[in-house]
C-alpha cells in the first residue's frame, strides 16, 4: 500500500481564467508581498496562521474535533468503523470503505448562500477528502465496514482544503481509528518568486496561482497534491518544498492538540 | 511565530459586505536606525549623523512625511539633499492607492541606498498600530496613524542609550489640523515648504515646492475664469446616459484655441469633436481624458485654417482675456460659412496625463517678480506659470517643469520647476531635450540592474565550455561600420571535406548573461532597443554588456549564438543547424577593409579566402531574392564628420555603401529567416516575429504619377513588379532619376512590425519578400533578438522556458512596446540628425546648392539636395504679405507659381540659411534662385570662397 500521489489536472478553461485574474488581482491594488517582506495581513512569507482545535467536541458522535486555523474555521466529526450502510454493493472485503461529505455553513461566507444539496465544489473538495484519508487510514484494519467523516466550514477564509484535513484528522484520531500518520495539508502561493504559507482569503482570490497538498509528515508522503492554476515548471519544486515545510509546521501544532487532549481526558477519567 | 492578533472589520460599500480580515501585530519589525541598540536588526538604512543644515533643525533629525507631502512634493524628495527619511506604511498604502506613478518613483527612492530611506511597517507594529475609533473618517484615522508612529520614534530614539546626539524626529505636514494636534502631542512638526526654506545653502530646492492648494490665492487674481469641472460621479452618470462623451483631448500645434477631442468608438467608429475658445477647453491639456458635451448644432463650427501663438507676455490676466476675445471673435468669422463639423465644450477631466514639459522661461517684465512663465517645447501644451528665484540663472536654459494644478481663476497652469537641462542651442541640452520628448529612457542603469551584471574579470568556466560546442579554431571575422564597439554578428565560411561550403553566423550570445525576470531584463525589456543619436550611443544592456563581453572583437574568446549552414556553390542551402558556442574571432574589420582585402588579389590568407567565399555566395543569394521580388528601395542617409575636439560637424555626406555591406546584410537576413522558420515551427502561438504589411494601392498614387510625368510606367501589382519596373525606370540625361525614384517608393511603404505569431494569421515580410522573417542577428541593441534568442534555446534544448516566454497575450503586449520604442529611436534619430545638420549650416552661414523637387504641395514644393541628404521646404506664400499668384492642379501634381510651372523631379536651385529667430524651434530655411521668379526667387546670395561647387551629375 504505497502512498497515493493524486495530481490534477484541469481543462484550459480555468486557466484562461486564472489569465485575466492575475491581471485584475495586481491591478485591484492588494499588493501581496510588500518590499518589507510582510503580506496583507502581516505574516511574512513563510509563517502560518494562528492555528487553535479542540478534540471531542461532540459526545454522541464517534470521534469529533473542532479546528481554527486564522479566520477559517471546520468542525469535523467522523462515525465508524461501522457495517456499510445502504447498498451491498460498496462492500470492500480486504478494507474499509471510507464515506466523507464536505458542506459549507450558509453563513460561512461574506455573503450568505443556501447550498441545500451541496454543489459541484463541495462534491469535488469531499471526494479528495476521501482520497486523502483512503491514503492515512489503516482501511485494511477494518474490512467489510465504513467509516464515515463529515466536515462542515463554518467560517471561509481561505484554505478550507487545507483545515478540513486537518480537522478531519483530529477527529479520525479522536474516534480511536488507527492511521499511518497525522495527514496535515496547506495551501501554498507563488507570488514575486516568492512561495506564501496557508493562504487566506485575499491572497487566493488575489490571482495567486494556489497548490494544496496532504502530507504524511513523519515519513514525508504526499497524500494529495491539488493545484488547478498556471504556474511553470521551474517553480512547481520551490512550491512543493514550501508546502511540505508548512505541513510538517501545523504537524506540529496537531500533534500538541492531541497530546494535551489525551493527558485531560486521562486526567478525567482518573487514569 | 505569531505574536498577537486583533480582528479588523472593514466594510466596503458598493455591495454591502462585512470583509473580516485577519490583522497579525509583531514585536519584530525594528526601527532601521544606526544608533538603536534595542532592535535586533541585521542591517540599518537611517544614518547616525542625520544631518542636513537648517534654521529650523539644528540637531541631526530624521524626516516623516505624511501623504500629501509625498504626493506633492515628491520631486523634493527625490533630490539627492534630501536623506534619512522614514516611509511609513500607512503613507506608502495611501500614496499607492492615490497616485501610482508617485508610488513608483518612491519605491525607486527607497530602493536607492544612498538616499536612507526607510519603510517601517508601522500598521502590523505592536506599539503602532492604532485602530479606527467610532465616527473617526479614514483620513483621520491614517493621520493619527501618523502621529502615533512618529511619536513611538521620538520615544524609541530617546530611549536608546546611544543616542549621544539628541537624534530627532521630524513630522513633515500640510495640514494644519493635524499640524496642531501633533504639537500637542509635543512633536517636532513643521510644514513642509517652512522645512524645505530653512535648509541653508540649497535654495535651488524651493523652486521645486509644488504649489499646495492654500497657495493659489497669493498667485492669482480671485476672477474666474473658467466654468467648473464636474465631479467624476456626475461624469459617469452623463457618460452612462449619453449626454457627455468621453475622448482624449488633443491640442492644435498651430492655433492654441483650437483641440479635437479623439473619442473611440466601437471597432472602427471613432470620432473627432472640435473644441474652441478658452472657456470650451477648460483647461484640458494635451493627452487628457476628458468629459465632453456636444454643442447645440447651430453652434457648430469648422475648424480654422488660422495659425495662432499665445504670444501675450506675462501680462495681468485681464488684459490677456481681452486679446482672447478679439482672437476667439477672429476664429468665429473666419469659421462662418465654411463646412461645419460637431463642436462641444469639456465638461470635466476623467485622468489628466501631465509629465514633466521641456522648455524655456520667458522672464517677467518685472524684474523683482518671482512668478514667470514657462514655454514647452511642444507647442500643444500651454504655457506654465512657475513661481521661481533664480530666473535669471535659468533664461536661456532648457528646463523641465512639472504642472500642479490649474485652478479656475488661472489663465494658465501652476508649475514648479524640475530640473535643469542646460544651455539652450548646447548639443548636450538639445541631445537631452530630444531624447525626453521622444519619452527614450536614458538615464544610467540603476544599481539594481546592475547588479545582475557578470563580475570582473569574466572568464568562460569550463562547466560552460562542456555545454557549448567549441569553434574558436574557426576563422571567425565581423564586419561593422568603423567605430562600432557593439559587434554583435561575425560570419565563418570554409570549404568542406565533401567540396561543399559550411557557412557559419556567430551572434552574441547575449541572453546568457541577460536572465528572464531580473532588474537587468526588465529594464532591456522597457528600452527595446539601442538608440544611436549623432555622436551618442544610448544603450539598452550595461555598457559592459554592449562594449565588452557581448561584444564579438578579434582575439578573445566569446559566447555565442551559432547559425551553421551547409551550402553548395550554387548557394543552395543543405543543412542548417543552430548551437551555442564559443567563438574566438580572429578579426574585426570595417566595411572598408573588408571591402579592401577582397580587391587585394595578393592577399591570401584565411580571413580573405574566407571573406572572398562570402562575398561570392551573398552576390548569388542577393540575386536569388531579388528574382523572388525583394526590393531594393533607397534614402539617403547622412554622416557627419566631426571635430574630434569640439564635435561640432564640419561635413555633410551621405553614406556610402560598398559590395562588403550587402555581404554581412545577405547573411543576416539568411539567418534571421532560418530562425524565424524555425521557431515557428516550434511554436507556432508565441513566436516573435517580424512582418511588413504590403501597402494598399492608394499609397502608391504619388509614386505612379510622378513617373508617369516623366513617361514611366511603374507596376504596383506586386513587390516583383514594383522592383522589376523600378529596375528599368531610366530617363536619358537624368541619371539621378532612378534613386529619386526609389526614394519616392519608400516614402509609400507601410512600417514593419513585431508581432506574436499566435495573435496574428499575415507573416508575410513585403520589403524582403520572404514568408516568414524575424530578427535574430542584433541582440546587444534590439530586445525582440533576445527573446528570439531565448525561444531557440529552447527549440534546440540548450535553455529552460519560462512562463512569460509562452505567453502569447504578454508576448503581444511586449511587441508593441518595442514598436512604440522603435518608432520613437527613429523619431529622435531624425531628430538628431536635424539637430547636426542645423549646427552644420550654424557654422557654413548660407549656401547654395542644386536640389529636386520631391514633393509639389498646394503653397510649397519640397526640395531634397542629394548632396546632404537633406529635405527642406520652400513656401511661396509669406505671412505678412500678398503671395504670388498660385494655382495649383492635383493630377499632375503641378505648381504654377505667376508664369513658371513646378513638377516632381525639377531640378532647381536654393539658397539655405538657418532660421534661429525662435531659438526652441530652430530650422532650415530654404528659398529659391533658380528658376528666377520675379517677386519669389531671390538673388543668389555671395557664397564663403571654401563652399565648394556641388558635383551633382555623376
Amino acid at each position: 500500500m504505497g502512498n497515493v500521489v493524486e495530481r490534477q489536472t484541469r481543462g484550459s478553461v480555468r486557466c484562461c481564467l486564472f489569465g485575466s485574474f492575475e491581471v485584475c488581482g495586481n491591478m485591484a491594488g492588494l499588493e501581496l508581498l510588500s518590499d518589507q517582506g510582510y503580506r496583507l495581513d502581516g505574516r511574512k512569507a513563510t509563517e502560518l496562521r494562528k492555528v487553535q482545535a479542540r478534540m471531542g467536541v461532540f459526545a454522541q458522535a464517534d470521534g469529533s474535533a473542532y479546528l481554527e486555523q486564522g479566520n477559517t474555521k471546520a468542525l469535523a466529526v467522523v462515525y465508524g468503523p461501522h457495517e456499510i450502510r445502504g447498498a451491498r454493493s460498496r462492500i470492500r472485503h480486504d478494507r474499509a470503505v471510507i464515506n466523507c461529505q464536505y458542506s459549507m455553513a450558509t453563513f460561512s461566507t461574506a455573503e450568505r448562500k443556501r447550498r441545500p444539496h451541496g454543489d459541484r465544489k463541495s462534491t469535488e473538495m469531499s471526494l479528495h477528502l476521501k482520497q486523502t484519508f483512503e491514503a492515512a487510514v489503516m482501511t485494511q484494519l477494518y474490512p467489510r465496514s465504513q467509516i464515515d467523516i463529515y466536515v462542515k466550514i463554518l467560517q471561509s477564509d481561505g484554505g478550507n482544503y487545507s483545515v478540513c484535513v486537518n480537522a478531519a484528522t483530529l477527529a479520525v484520531i479522536d474516534a480511536g481509528i488507527p492511521m499511518r500518520d497525522y495527514v496535515c495539508a496547506c495551501t501554498v502561493g507563488f507570488v514575486d518568486e516568492t512561495p506564501l504559507a496557508d493562504l487566506c482569503y485575499a491572497e487566493e482570490s488575489g490571482g495567486v496561482s494556489s497548490l494544496a497538498l496532504a502530507l504524511l509528515p513523519r515519513g514525508g508522503q504526499i497524500a494529495l497534491l491539488q493545484m488547478d492554476a498556471r504556474l511553470h515548471q521551474d517553480h512547481l519544486e520551490t512550491l512543493i518544498e514550501a508546502a511540505m515545510t508548512a505541513c510538517k509546521g501545523v504537524s506540529k501544532v496537531l500533534d500538541e492538540v492531541v497530546r494535551q487532549h489525551l493527558q485531560e481526558v486521562s486526567v478525567l477519567s482518573g487514569e | 511565530m505569531l505574536k498577537s492578533k486583533t480582528f479588523v472589520k472593514k466594510t466596503r460599500s458598493g455591495g454591502v459586505m462585512k470583509i473580516v480580515r485577519e490583522h497579525y501585530l509583531r514585536d519584530d519589525i525594528w526601527c532601521g536606525s544606526e544608533v538603536c541598540t534595542e532592535c535586533k536588526q541585521e542591517s540599518t538604512v537611517l544614518q547616525r549623523d542625520a544631518c542636513i543644515e537648517s534654521n529650523l533643525c539644528s540637531y541631526p533629525h530624521y524626516v516623516i512625511p505624511d501623504t500629501n507631502v509625498v504626493l506633492h512634493q515628491i520631486d523634493v524628495l527625490e533630490d539627492p539633499v534630501i536623506r534619512n527619511v522614514i516611509i511609513l506604511q500607512t503613507v506608502l498604502q495611501e500614496v499607492r492607492h492615490r497616485s501610482a506613478p508617485v508610488y513608483k518613483r518612491l519605491k525607486d527612492i527607497i530602493h536607492e541606498t544612498e538616499k536612507h530611506f526607510y519603510a517601517f511597517t508601522n500598521e502590523h507594529h505592536r506599539e503602532t498600530f492604532i485602530e479606527r475609533e467610532p465616527g473617526e473618517s479614514a483620513n483621520d484615522r491614517n493621520d493619527r496613524a501618523i502621529r502615533v508612529a512618529a511619536t513611538w520614534y521620538t520615544q524609541h530614539l530617546k530611549t536608546s542609550e546611544s543616542n549621544a546626539d539628541g537624534l530627532k524626529v521630524v513630522l513633515l505636514t500640510n495640514d494644519q489640523g493635524n499640524k496642531q494636534k501633533a504639537e500637542e502631542s509635543g512633536l517636532l512638526v513643521y510644514k513642509c515648504e517652512e522645512y524645505i526654506k530653512s535648509l541653508i545653502g540649497n535654495p535651488e530646492l524651493v523652486d521645486r515646492l509644488a504649489l499646495s492648494n492654500d497657495d493659489k490665492h497669493d498667485i492669482t487674481s480671485s476672477k474666474v475664469l473658467f466654468p467648473e469641472h464636474l465631479p467624476l460621479s456626475k461624469i459617469q452618470a452623463g457618460i452612462k446616459s449619453g449626454a457627455f462623451v468621453q475622448g482624449t483631448f488633443r491640442a492644435s500645434r498651430d492655433n492654441y484655441l483650437e483641440a479635437t477631442v479623439f473619442v473611440q468608438g466601437d471597432g472602427e467608429e471613432s470620432t473627432e469633436i472640435l473644441i474652441q475658445g478658452l472657456q470650451n477647453l477648460n483647461r484640458a491639456v494635451y493627452q487628457d481624458v476628458v468629459a465632453v458635451q456636444l454643442l447645440p448644432q447651430n453652434q457648430w463650427v469648422a475648424p480654422s485654417s488660422v495659425v495662432l501663438q499665445d504670444e501675450g507676455a506675462a501680462k495681468d490676466d485681464n488684459n490677456d482675456e481681452e486679446d482672447d476675445e478679439d482672437e476667439e471673435k477672429a476664429l468665429r468669422i473666419s469659421a462662418a460659412e465654411a463646412a461645419r463639423k460637431p463642436t462641444g465644450k469639456v465638461v470635466g477631466i476623467i485622468k489628466r496625463n501631465w509629465r514633466p514639459f521641456c522648455g524655456m522661461l520667458n522672464i517677467s517684465q518685472i524684474k523683482e517678480s518671482t512668478r514667470h512663465l514657462f514655454t514647452p517645447a511642444d507647442r500643444r501644451i500651454p504655457r506654465i506659470r512657475i513661481e521661481t528665484r533664480q530666473a535669471s540663472t535659468l533664461a536661456g536654459q532648457r528646463i523641465m517643469v512639472a504642472i500642479d494644478g490649474w485652478p479656475r481663476h488661472s489663465r494658465y497652469p501652476n508649475g514648479h520647476f524640475v530640473r535643469s537641462l542646460g544651455k539652450a542651442g548646447e548639443k548636450d541640452t538639445e541631445q537631452e531635450v530630444l531624447l525626453l520628448e521622444h519619452d527614450v529612457p536614458h538615464q544610467d542603469f540603476s544599481q539594481a540592474v546592475l547588479s545582475f551584471l557578470p563580475k570582473m574579470p569574466w572568464t568562460i568556466t569550463p562547466e560552460e565550455m562542456a555545454r557549448r560546442e567549441d569553434l574558436r579554431n574557426l576563422t571567425v571575422c565581423s564586419v561593422d561600420p568603423p567605430g562600432c564597439t557593439d559587434i554583435d554578428d561575425a560570419l565563418h565560411c570554409r570549404e568542406l571535406d565533401n567540396g561543399n561550403l559550411e557557412v557559419g553566423v556567430h551572434i552574441a550570445d547575449v541572453s546568457h548573461f541577460i536572465r528572464p525576470g531580473n532588474a537587468m531584463d526588465r529594464e532591456a525589456a522597457n528600452r527595446g532597443t539601442t538608440v544611436y543619436l549623432c555622436g551618442k550611443r544610448i544603450d539598452m544592456v550595461p555598457e559592459l554588456l554592449s562594449s565588452n563581453l557581448c561584444s564579438l572583437r578579434s582575439n578573445v574568446e566569446r559566447l555565442a549564438f551559432s547559425c551553421i549552414w551547409e551550402m553548395n556553390h550554387k548557394a543552395e542551402i543543405l543543412k542548417t543547424r543552430f548551437t551555442k558556442s564559443v567563438i574566438k574571432s580572429k578579426a574585426s574589420l570595417t566595411y572598408a577593409e573588408a571591402q579592401m582585402r577582397i580587391d587585394d588579389t595578393t592577399k591570401n590568407d584565411d580571413i580573405t579566402k574566407s571573406l572572398r567565399g562570402l562575398n561570392k555566395l551573398a552576390k548569388i543569394l542577393k540575386r536569388q531574392r531579388i528574382e523572388k521580388g525583394a526590393l531594393t528601395l533607397s534614402s539617403l542617409e547622412v554622416r557627419f564628420h566631426i571635430d574630434s575636439e569640439t564635435h561640432d560637424p564640419i561635413d555633410l555626406q551621405a553614406k556610402e555603401l560598398v559590395e562588403t555591406n550587402s555581404m554581412v546584410e545577405e547573411f543576416m537576413l539568411l539567418a534571421n529567416i532560418s530562425v524565424a522558420q524555425k521557431i515557428y515551427d516550434e511554436f507556432p502561438d508565441c513566436a516573435m516575429l517580424r512582418k511588413h504589411p504590403a501597402p494598399p494601392p492608394s499609397n502608391y498614387d504619388i509614386l505612379l504619377k510622378a513617373a508617369k510625368s516623366k513617361d514611366v510606367e511603374i507596376h504596383t501589382d506586386s513587390a516583383k513588379a514594383l522592383a522589376d519596373s523600378l529596375d528599368v525606370a531610366r530617363v536619358d540625361g537624368f541619371p539621378y532619376f532612378n534613386t529619386l525614384l526609389r526614394i519616392l517608393a519608400t516614402r509609400c511603404m507601410m512600417q514593419a512590425v513585431y508581432f506574436c505569431s499566435g495573435m496574428d494569421s499575415d507573416f508575410h515580410h513585403y520589403g524582403l519578400a520572404s514568408p516568414i522573417y524575424t530578427h535574430f542577428t542584433s541582440p546587444i541593441r534590439r530586445y525582440a533578438d533576445i527573446i528570439v534568442h531565448r525561444l531557440l534555446a529552447v527549440a534546440i534544448a540548450a535553455d529552460t522556458t519560462y512562463s512569460d516566454l509562452m505567453d502569447k497575450q504578454k508576448q503581444s503586449a511586449l511587441a508593441s512596446n518595442l514598436n512604440y520604442r522603435h518608432k520613437m529611436s527613429q523619431y529622435a534619430q531624425r531628430a538628431s540628425v536635424a539637430f547636426h545638420t542645423q549646427l552644420f549650416f550654424k557654422s557654413r552661414g548660407i549656401l547654395n546648392e542644386e536640389g529636386f523637387v520631391l514633393f509639389v504641395r498646394k503653397n510649397a514644393i519640397i526640395v531634397l539636395i542629394p548632396k546632404f541628404g537633406l529635405e527642406g521646404t520652400v513656401f511661396f506664400d509669406a505671412k505678412d504679405k500678398a503671395g504670388p499668384k498660385l494655382v495649383f492642379d492635383e493630377e499632375g501634381p503641378t505648381l504654377n507659381v505667376e508664369q513658371h510651372t513646378f513638377r516632381i523631379f525639377d531640378k532647381v536651385k536654393v539658397t539655405i540659411s538657418l532660421d534661429a529667430s525662435n531659438i526652441q524651434h530652430q530650422k532650415i530655411r530654404m528659398s529659391l534662385i533658380d528658376p528666377v521668379i520675379p517677386g519669389v526667387s531671390v538673388p543668389a546670395p555671395d557664397v564663403e570662397p571654401q563652399a565648394k561647387k556641388p558635383k551633382l551629375d555623376r
